[in-house]
C-alpha cells in the first residue's frame, strides 16, 4: 500500500507539473503580456520598459522556473485588473465555488443514488425506464440553457428564487440544480450497473439463501460493493464540476472562483487565468489521487498490479 | 449447391438480424429521424431558408412566432432584436453546429485513435506515456482551457474546430486503447505476427477493422459533446462570433430579453436540445446494436 501511494503521489506530481508547464506556455506564446499591461494608449517605448522591467523579455523556460518556483511558495504573481495578490484574490473567491460544488455534488447523488438502485432492483420497469428517460435528456441538456429557464419559471413566473448573487442560501439553489444535474446521469448509470453485476453475483444468492431479510442483502451485501466505483466515479466528476461552475456562476452572477475566471479572460488578466488552470487541475489532480487511493484500500487488486 | 445454399442463408438470416435490431431499436430511428432532418436542412439552408439570415430590417424587430397573436406568417419564428428573421437563423445555425461537432470530432478522433490504438497496441512504455497524456489532459478544465485559448487567438469558426478537437481527444484515446488491447490478444493477430505480417499490415487489416464499431460509437457521442461546448463558449462571448447564426450565440442574444420575449431563448434552445439528444440517441443505439453486451 505504501508502495501504490508514493508511485501514485509521483505520478500526481509529474501530471501536476505538465498541466502547470503547459497552461504556462499556452497563455504565454500566444499572447504579449506586455501590451495588456501597458494599456491601448501605450508607445512602444512604455512596452518595453514593462517588459524589461517584469523580465518578459526572458526565454520562456527561464520564465517558467521562475513562476513555477514562486507559485510553490503559494505567490501566483499580481492580477492586472485587481492590482492584489492571484492567490489571495482566487482563495477568496474560492470559498463560493466550493459550496456551490458540494451542494451540488450532494443533490447529484441523493438524486441518482437511490434511482440507480431502484433502476437495478427491477430492470426494465417503469422506474428503470424513468431513469433511463431522465439521465438520456439530462446528458442533452445544455446546462446554461437549462439555467436560463430555470430563472424565467422559479424566478420571475412564479417569483420563488432570486436570479443572482450569492448573498442567502436562496441564491444557491438554482445554480446546485443546474451543476448537479450535469453529474448525474453518470453517477445514475454507474450505480445502475454496479448494483446489476452485484445482484448476480454469487455470494448475493447466497444471503437469500440463508434467509436474509431483502433489505439487509439489499443495503447491506450488495449496496456497500457496488458503491465503490461511484465513489471514484463522483471524485472525478467533482473535479469536472469545479470547470463546468465557470458557465453556472457566470449565468447566476455568484462571485467565485468561476466567476472569476471569466471575468479574468475577458479582461486579459493573464495571471489570474494561469492560476484559476492551475488551481482547478490541482483540485481535480488530488480528488482523483484521493479516490486512487480509496479504491486501492478497498481492493487488493489494484494496489498489487 | 447446397454449400452456397447454406452460405446465402447464413448472411441473410446475419443482415436480417442486424435490420431487425437498427428498425426495432426505437432511440435510434428517434435519434436517426432528427440527425437525417438537421442534417438535411443544413445541407439545403440557402434554399429553405425563406429571408437572408443577416438580413436586417430595423422596423420589424422583435416580431414573435405565429403562434403568438402578434405574429405574422412572415415571420414565422419571429425576428430578433435586429430584425433578423429567426427561422432563418435557426436553419443556418444547424449548419454551424454540425460542422463544428463533426469537425471537431474528426481532429479530436484522429489523434485519440493514433494515441489509443499504439498504446495498445505496442504497450510498455508507449502506453504509459499515452497513458500519462490522458491522464494530463483530463486534469485541464475543459471549458477554462477553451475560453482562454480562444480569448487569446480571437473568436471564428476554425479556432473554435481547432481548439474543441484537441482538448476532446481523451475518450477516443481511453476506448481505443482498451479496445486494441482486447484485440492484440485475439489468436488471429498472433497468427498475422507469426505469418510475418508487417506492424502497418496488422495495425490496419486486423486491428483497426475490429475497433471500428467503438470508434464510431465515440466519434457520434463526441459530435454531440463538441456541439453543446460551442454553444456554451458562443454563449459566453467567447466562441462563434456574431453575425454568424450559432445557436449558443441566439440564446446569449435573446438573453437580455428574456423575460419579456422567452421564445427568443426556448426556441435555439429547444432546437440545440433536439440535435444533441438525437445524436447521443444515436451514438447509445449504435453501442446497442454493434455490441449489445455492453449495454448497461
Amino acid at each position: 500500500m505504501l508502495y501504490y501511494t508514493l508511485k501514485r503521489l509521483g505520478l500526481a506530481g509529474l501530471v501536476a507539473l505538465t498541466v502547470s508547464f503547459i497552461s504556462f506556455g499556452l497563455l504565454y506564446i500566444s499572447s504579449d503580456p506586455a501590451i495588456a499591461m501597458a494599456g491601448e494608449t501605450a508607445s512602444d517605448a512604455d512596452i518595453e520598459a514593462i517588459r524589461q522591467l517584469y523580465g518578459f523579455d526572458r526565454p520562456i523556460l527561464v520564465q517558467y522556473f521562475d513562476w513555477l518556483q514562486r507559485a510553490m511558495s503559494g505567490d501566483l504573481g499580481k492580477s492586472y485588473y485587481f492590482r492584489t495578490d492571484v492567490s489571495a484574490l482566487i482563495a477568496e473567491r474560492l470559498s463560493t465555488t466550493m459550496t456551490l460544488g458540494v451542494s451540488a455534488i450532494t443533490f447529484a447523488i441523493v438524486l441518482s443514488v437511490p434511482l440507480g438502485v431502484a433502476a437495478a432492483i427491477r430492470p426494465n420497469s417503469v422506474i428503470d425506464r424513468i431513469a433511463l428517460f431522465l439521465s438520456v435528456m439530462g446528458q442533452a441538456l445544455p446546462s446554461f440553457w437549462f439555467a436560463l429557464m430555470l430563472i424565467v419559471f422559479l424566478s420571475v413566473t412564479f417569483r420563488l428564487l432570486p436570479t443572482s448573487g450569492s448573498d442567502t442560501w436562496q441564491h444557491f439553489i438554482m445554480p446546485t440544480i443546474v451543476l448537479g444535474y450535469y453529474a448525474a446521469p453518470a453517477i445514475m448509470r454507474l450505480t445502475r450497473t454496479g448494483m446489476l453485476e452485484v445482484l448476480s453475483t454469487d455470494y448475493i444468492r447466497t444471503a437469500r439463501a440463508k434467509g436474509l431479510r431483502p433489505r439487509v442483502v439489499l443495503f447491506k451485501h450488495a449496496l456497500r460493493n457496488a458503491v465503490i466505483p461511484v465513489v471514484s466515479l463522483t471524485a472525478v466528476q467533482f473535479g469536472f464540476m469545479l470547470g463546468g461552475s465557470i458557465v453556472v456562476e457566470t449565468i447566476f452572477a455568484l462571485h467565485g472562483a468561476g466567476f472569476l475566471a471569466w471575468e479574468s479572460i475577458t479582461r486579459n488578466d493573464l495571471p489570474t487565468v494561469q492560476g484559476l488552470i492551475l488551481v482547478f487541475s490541482l483540485f481535480y489532480i488530488v480528488l482523483t489521487f484521493f479516490a486512487d487511493l480509496l479504491n486501492a484500500w478497498l481492493d487488493p487488486r489494484i494496489r498489487i498490479n | 449447391m447446397s454449400e452456397i445454399n447454406s452460405k446465402t442463408l447464413e448472411s441473410q438470416t446475419k443482415s436480417s438480424v442486424f435490420r431487425r435490431r437498427v428498425f426495432g431499436h426505437q432511440g435510434v430511428m428517434i435519434g436517426a429521424a432528427i440527425v437525417l432532418a438537421a442534417v438535411l436542412i443544413a445541407l439545403s439552408a440557402p434554399l429553405i431558408a425563406p429571408h437572408d439570415p443577416y438580413y436586417q430590417d430595423l422596423l420589424n424587430r422583435l416580431v414573435p412566432p405565429v403562434w403568438d397573436s402578434r405574429g405574422s406568417w412572415e415571420h414565422i419564428l419571429g425576428t430578433d432584436h435586429l430584425g433578423r428573421d429567426y427561422l432563418s437563423r435557426l436553419i443556418y445555425g444547424a449548419r454551424i453546429s454540425l460542422l463544428i461537432g463533426v469537425g471537431a470530432a474528426l481532429i479530436s478522433g484522429l489523434i485519440g485513435t493514433v494515441l489509443g490504438v499504439a498504446a495498445g497496441y505496442f504497450g510498455g512504455r508507449v502506453d504509459m506515456i499515452v497513458t500519462f497524456m490522458i491522464t494530463v489532459r483530463l486534469s485541464m478544465p475543459v471549458v477554462l482551457v477553451a475560453l482562454a485559448v480562444v480569448a487569446i487567438v480571437g473568436g471564428s469558426l476554425q479556432v473554435v474546430i481547432m481548439v474543441l478537437g484537441f482538448l476532446l481527444w481523451d475518450r477516443f484515446a481511453v476506448v481505443m486503447r482498451s479496445s486494441t488491447l482486447q484485440i492484440r490478444s485475439m489468436d488471429y493477430v498472433a497468427a498475422a505476427q507469426a505469418v510475418g505480417c508487417s506492424t502497418t499490415r496488422i495495425l490496419t487489416t486486423e486491428i483497426m477493422p475490429n475497433v471500428v464499431n467503438n470508434l464510431i460509437v465515440i466519434a457520434t457521442l463526441e459530435i454531440a459533446h463538441a456541439i453543446i461546448l460551442e454553444a456554451a463558449l458562443s454563449f459566453l462571448g467567447l466562441g462563434v462570433q456574431p453575425p454568424l447564426p450559432s445557436w449558443g450565440l441566439m440564446v446569449s442574444e435573446g438573453k437580455d430579453m428574456m423575460l419579456f420575449e422567452p421564445w427568443l431563448i426556448t426556441i435555439p434552445g429547444v432546437a440545440l436540445f433536439l440535435l444533441v439528444l438525437a445524436i447521443n440517441l444515436l451514438g447509445d443505439g449504435a453501442r446497442d446494436i454493434t455490441a449489445p453486451e455492453n449495454r448497461n
